[in-house]
């Protein structure tokens, strides 16, 4: 295998399971040029006149749609850790005696541990998507056929509009659909919120089809997913474990170091002088995340400020902002606990969105760079501000990279971070695994200090007489290095054996994870 | 050296643990040491903690063992307790310590009279929670060898806490250990006296002599191991008898820096309930206050044991405030803020403070020997009592440092 040295100085293959492949070059350096991707042409006299695609189960449908060897079957993540669909299409797939399929899930989770089987017989070639715990873990052993592929939410779209990936048959797990293949996330017993992460497919895909388990008389509204793309519409007895869709509520965190860096960021969103009427935020789900809205709340609250717009991973607690009017929408990517569910089924401030409205890269303007400031995670962050979210210091894969490569292109992004976890410092001299360059990100906050990149003056100006820890990254770095006994030994790699890549949100290669050495 | 057993283990395994190992040590005859390091972080750190190992083994002169270690992301100081508990249990004679280097932002001091609005336990045992302590800004933290940890851990605890005292930054927190009831807690002293241990808390103090006690055996080790750093006591009063003996208690050292109470174990000895709005323990808490204030020292008051409620808390600390208390127990870090802000002073208080000192400062000026604001007399006592007011006011950024320029 060829590995050139990229932009970023990282080493990545100049081509990957037989595709060629353009290196990263730089941020806003690549644009591709000619025609997007385009859908065969299909005709309404082809399907029933009464609108009734319903066929009897999942085989009939993917036999229908001619499955053959070493096709691409792509299926979406709004079920998360409840999903039992993909597993079950797997085991007929399976069960049909197909191989060498390319899966590409908008990501994976815990629960596909077990596809393992499937990666090993040879059922799955490869995944493109994330390799989430179990599935990483193989990954980075070395143990999948293909090279694994990562890709953030708008790059998965961005490939399917460049056609560089061509998915033949789109499942779509719907929790609510109508026989002619309407469908939404909003209602019936596996409810997930919303299924935008399926929309590319929907329309992209040579077949598509719709499994639902609670299929109602024609129109399903709101149609999240439009019938006119779904070719079969396929009935079962349940789609997964609803509690594991979203959870009842979803809890801040209670560890007393989360909670300070949540309110080190709530207190640098305001006295950056971020937050002001009008502004606009990006929140996600993890314990941080949600405890800074609350800090960030309460800020509001006694200054009298309200937000535009408010982008999710929507909660509970993005739902009480809206209801006490602190934001006028929220803009959500997906729905998190089930006060998001009836918010978002209740309230049309609450409204669904998809990977191409939020960023998609080949769309004329990007909603992600109109947001004031994202507040993000990351597992290990360097003295360059690069920061990694897909593998751990130990080179091992743990998970996607969701919208989090998307969201750089905020006007302030902020990581919030731990310094470092048990023995395993975060901030460190080099990412073991580059996800995002450090030129779009600005802000590192820690419980051991707040680094802000030099790049941005105005930021490290605006904060000159705060009483919040403002340090450099190098010193929180020496800090969290004697505290763990020195800089960590980096992970015992095959250099010769890429198993996994990351694509930047443009479709080019931004680094390469390689086979784990014991 | 001379041991009793060939097989010892020591520290904390289990999927629950975190920041801490686990050590098997089986003695040999020959085939020198044979070290199997199982660790979460072994490719980061397997080196490092073979090192560590092989310097501690070289130090305790060990030379042929089998040592396995089953880590969950330990920091250096705490492998280095637990290997030092393993090889004490192989060898109870043995008369060597294992001192990792002192932390240099550990060599500070402390003052009698410093702030003590807020005290943070952290459990002895339970090396997870030591590293961040400080970060929370407690005005103290309290490394507890007594109800939090288990009989069974007491020595684990002791070299832990010992090694914390040596490694653990404190972020300029005063730097406190609760020692075992005595005469136990005697015991202890050793593990932390040599190691700039800032104030000593003495649990379920009832006499006089107990504080004596303690202060010739920390006397005794000051001048054994050359120390000169100031070490002061803080006598916990958790019972009748202790309450009743609560000023004798109070002035039986000049190294006394405040009195406290623990009201758990003081409501069960009266063998009644503790309740929110505290009734019971009205008589008891006043005592304390007026016992610290007549010999001279601080009134601390017991810990707030709810917390997830912290508008019971802020309550709490306002009661306590107005009985007299100048500081309260934390037993989580997010009380802190709340300690600290009960405690500031009003705007009322602030503006009053403000004058009084301006109104001194300028008669000092002018050489005048009665102070006085509008019709009132203004003594020594009230002056400084603005003064501290205005220092907690800066304190809590509630006025700037320059508010006389203004």
């Amino acid at each position: 295998m060829k590995l050139i040295k990229n932009a970023a100085g990282r080493l990545v293959p100049t081509e990957i399971n037989g595709q060629e492949q353009i290196p990263f070059q730089g941020v806003n350096k690549f644009k591709p040029s000619g025609n997007k991707a385009k859908p065969k042409i299909n005709s309404c006299i082809d399907f029933p006149e009464d609108g009734n695609k319903v066929v009897k189960n999942l085989k009939e449908s993917l036999k229908k749609c001619g499955l053959k060897d070493g096709m691409t079957i792509s299926t979406h993540h709004h079920l998360r850790n409840g999903d039992a669909l993909t597993n079950i299409l797997f085991d007929t797939i399976h069960s049909m005696g197909i191989k060498n399929i390319r899966w590409f899930p908008s990501a994976s989770f815990p629960i596909h541990e077990h596809l393992i089987k499937y990666l090993e017989d040879g059922t799955i070639h490869h995944i493109e998507g994330s390799m989430n715990g179990p599935l990483g873990r193989f990954t980075t052993e070395g143990k999948m056929k293909g090279i694994g592929v990562l890709r953030s939410h708008g790059g998965r779209y961005q490939a399917v509009q460049d056609g560089e990936v061509h998915i033949n048959i789109a499942v779509i797990a719907a929790p609510t659909s109508d026989s002619f293949g309407n469908a939404n996330g909003v209602n019936g017993k596996s409810a997930s919120g919303l299924i935008g992460f399926a929309l590319a497919d929907s329309e992209y895909a040579d077949k598509v089809i719709v499994v639902t388990d609670n299929l109602v008389p024609f129109p399903c509204v709101p149609w999240q997913i439009q019938g006119n793309n779904v070719d079969y519409v396929v009935q079962v007895e349940s789609l997964g474990d609803a509690s594991k869709i979203v959870s009842g509520t979803t809890e801040v965190t209670k560890s007393p170091d989360r909670l300070l860096i949540a309110e080190y960021v709530a207190q640098f969103i305001d006295e950056a002088g971020i937050m002001k009427n009008g502004f606009s935020f990006q929140a996600g789900s993890g314990g941080t995340n949600l405890a800074f809205v609350l800090y960030l709340k309460e800020r509001m609250k006694a200054k009298n400020v309200k937000a535009r717009f408010v982008r999710g991973g929507s909660t509970k607690y993005l739902v009480q902002l809206l209801e006490e009017g602190l934001t006028d929408y929220i803009l959500d990517g997906q729905t998190f606990d089930l006060e998001g569910v009836r918010s978002m089924r209740e309230n049309p401030n609450h409204v669904n969105t998809s990977p191409f409205t939020s960023y998609n890269f080949h769309g004329k303007g990007n909603f992600a760079s109109i947001v004031d400031v994202a507040v993000l995670g990351a597992t290990e962050v360097d003295v360059n501000f690069n920061a990694n979210v897909v593998s751990h210091s130990d080179g091992y894969l743990l998970h996607g990279i969701g919208g989090w490569q998307n969201c750089l292109y905020s006007k302030c992004t902020i990581l919030a971070v731990p310094s470092f976890r048990d023995r395993i410092p975060v901030i460190i001299d080099e990412v073991t695994t580059l996800c995002g360059p450090g030129e779009l990100i600005d802000v590192i906050i820690t419980e051991r200090g707040i680094a802000i990149n030099p790049k941005r003056k105005d930021l490290i100006q605006a904060m000159k007489n705060s009483s919040l820890p403002i340090k450099s990254i190098k010193q929180i770095r020496d800090e969290v290095y004697s505290i763990c006994g020195g800089a960590p030994a980096k992970p015992k790699v095959n250099k010769n054996k890429v198993v996994a890549v990351v694509k930047w949100v443009d479709g080019t290669v931004m680094d390469s994870v390689f086979q784990i050495t014991k | 050296m001379k041991n009793i057993l060939t097989k010892t283990s020591a520290g904390k395994k289990g999927d629950n643990v975190r920041s801490d190992c686990y050590f098997e040590i089986e003695l040999t005859n020959s085939g020198g040491i044979k070290l199997d390091i199982k660790s979460k972080v072994a490719s980061m750190y397997g080196d490092s903690i073979k090192n560590q190992l092989n310097e501690m083994c070289k130090f305790f002169g060990l030379k042929n063992a089998n040592i396995l270690i089953e880590d969950n992301g330990a920091l250096p100081f705490v492998i280095a307790a637990r290997f030092e508990l393993a090889v004490k249990k192989l060898f109870p004679d043995l008369n060597k310590e294992f001192l990792l280097p002192i932390n240099k932002n550990n060599l500070t001091g402390t003052t009698k009279e410093r702030l003590r609005r807020s005290r943070l336990y952290l459990p002895g045992n339970e090396s997870k929670f030591f590293m961040n302590a400080g970060l929370h800004k407690p005005d103290g933290i309290i490394l507890d060898l007594e109800d939090s940890v288990a009989y069974s851990e007491k020595e684990a605890a002791q070299l832990l806490v010992r090694n914390a005292l040596r490694s653990v930054d404190f972020y300029g927190a005063e730097r406190m250990v609760r020692i075992n009831q005595l005469p136990r807690g005697l015991d202890d002293l050793k593990f932390i006296v040599p190691h700039n241990v800032h104030v000593i808390l003495i649990p379920k103090c009832e006499s006089a002599q107990q504080v004596i006690d303690v202060e010739n055996e920390v006397n005794r080790l000051k001048e054994e191991n050359s120390i000169e750093n100031e070490i002061y006591l803080m006598p916990i009063i958790e019972s009748a008898l202790g309450i009743i003996k609560a000023y004798e208690i109070a002035s039986a050292s000049k190294n006394n820096c405040a009195l406290t109470i623990g009201l758990e174990d003081y409501t069960a000895d009266l063998g009644t309930q503790r309740t929110l709005e505290g009734k019971e323990s009205f008589y008891a808490r006043s005592m304390i206050v007026n016992a610290a204030k007549a010999a001279g020292i601080q009134a601390i008051d017991t810990v707030f044991s709810d917390v997830a409620d912290m508008e019971g808390l802020k309550q709490s600390v306002i009661e306590a405030k107005s009985l007299g208390f100048e500081g309260k127990g934390c037993i989580h870090p997010r009380q802190v803020p709340v300690v600290h802000n009960g405690f500031a002073p009003t705007s009322e208080e602030i503006e009053k403070a403000k004058k009084i000192v301006l109104a001194f400062e300028e008669a000092e000026k002018k050489g005048i020997g009665v102070v006085s604001l509008g019709s009132k007399m203004i003594d020594a006592p009230v002056v400084k009592r603005a003064q501290k007011t205005i220092q907690l006011a800066i304190l809590n950024n509630l006025m700037n440092e320059s508010w006389k320029l203004k």
